[in-house]
């Protein structure tokens, strides 16, 4: 990994307002780390993450998004905030040692706070036929789950078909999902987050809006 | 020859630096009684429990020459924040040290943290970092002469032409 367009000393270098981590960093990370498998493996399941951070996310994020992050971001995956998650930045410079870049398409991961306000869907990195896998992963700060404005959902991991929804969620988001869904198997996968809850969006599940 | 041997005490160094390098070369037991013999220990939480890691050092061998990567050593780090009397947090403190102990890196953070005090700054390098920082320059002065002493200075006869 290259060091351009990385941002310099984190704004959290005020020490003082940083929180603890995981409680138990083992045990932490791998419940997490056995949710996001389970809601990856069933794109659409809203799974619940038992507590396991020590002290509280940093804002805006929540248990489940701050867990996401420790357990899968460290030096080697660039990290990209919305300007709403910015002030989580020291919080994961301090617990994941991820290098913090400006560009979203240099990031392997997006944390997004304000899921209104993101680049569209194609600005983040895709991956190549070749290397499929180095292409970003997005967690989203959703407001919630459920509502009847839904999307139906099918594909690896799904039943037929299911029915999801995720609360203030920019119609384009499902538009701009859509018109990845044919460079597959390039593409970003998703997990949207909910305080302590978690759902995934896979590159390999079809959307039917 | 020992780390602290090959590292004299640098006066252009922060005061930082200086005690956490002597926190640092104490061992576990000459810290754990500095703490237990504290009064008034400060209520603190934990940012980051010890962790050990590997850390990659560099240096030049025999002293010349172009600075590479000598080798890797272990080394445990820890995180603390003092917590202040109405709740808050109050100064946060860093321990690194050579090993696997993750207690002795916690207690290096807890007196890192406490000496950023200005209010007990000097009463802990009274208590704690001067006696430590006496001892091993003691222990350095000894190493240094009884190396001294087995100094063998060789002669090389130039073979004629």
């Amino acid at each position: 990994m290259n060091g351009t367009g990385q941002r310099g000393a984190a704004p959290g270098s005020d020490f003082a307002r940083l929180e603890p981590g995981f409680r138990d960093a083992v045990r932490g990370s791998q419940t997490c780390f056995r949710a996001v498998l389970d809601a990856m493996a069933h794109p659409g399941r809203v799974v619940t993450l038992p507590p396991s951070l020590d002290g509280a996310p940093p804002v805006p994020l929540g248990d489940a998004a701050a867990a996401v992050a420790l357990t899968l971001c460290d030096i080697d995956t660039p990290v990209w905030l919305d300007a709403a998650a910015a002030p989580a930045a020291g919080y994961l410079a301090f617990h994941c040692g991820a290098p913090l870049v400006d560009n979203p398409a240099d990031a392997r991961f997006a944390i997004i706070a304000d899921p209104a306000a993101a680049p569209p869907l194609d600005r983040f990195a895709l991956g190549s036929d070749e290397y499929p896998e180095r292409s970003a992963t997005l967690v989203i700060e959703a407001a919630g789950f459920g509502g009847d404005t839904g999307v139906g959902l099918r594909g690896p991991g799904i039943d037929r078909e299911t029915r999801f929804a995720v609360t203030e969620l920019p119609a384009r988001f499902w538009r701009e999902r859509a018109a990845l869904a044919e460079l597959f198997p390039r593409g970003v996968d998703v997990l949207f987050a909910c305080g302590s809850r978690l759902a995934a969006l896979p590159r390999s599940t079809q959307v039917i809006v | 020859m020992p780390l602290h041997a090959a590292h004299p005490p640098q006066p252009e160094r922060t005061p930082r630096q200086q005690w956490l390098a002597v926190l640092a070369r104490a061992s576990l037991a000459e810290l754990q009684a500095a703490w237990d013999a504290l009064d008034d220990k400060p209520a603190y939480r934990t940012l980051r429990p010890g962790e050990t890691g590997l850390v990659t050092l560099r240096g030049r061998i025999g002293g010349t020459g172009q600075p590479f990567n000598v080798g890797e050593m272990t080394m445990t780090r820890a995180a603390v924040q003092l917590l202040a009397a109405d709740g808050g947090v109050s100064q946060v403190g860093f321990g690194h040290v050579a090993g696997r102990s993750a207690r002795r890196a916690e207690l290096v953070a807890l007196f890192d943290a406490l000496l950023q005090d200005p209010l007990r700054c000097d009463g802990v390098v009274a208590a704690v970092v001067a006696p430590l920082a006496a001892r091993q320059q003691a222990a350095a002065a000894a190493q240094r002469a009884k190396v001294a002493a087995s100094k063998v200075d060789f002669f090389t006869m130039v073979r004629g032409e």
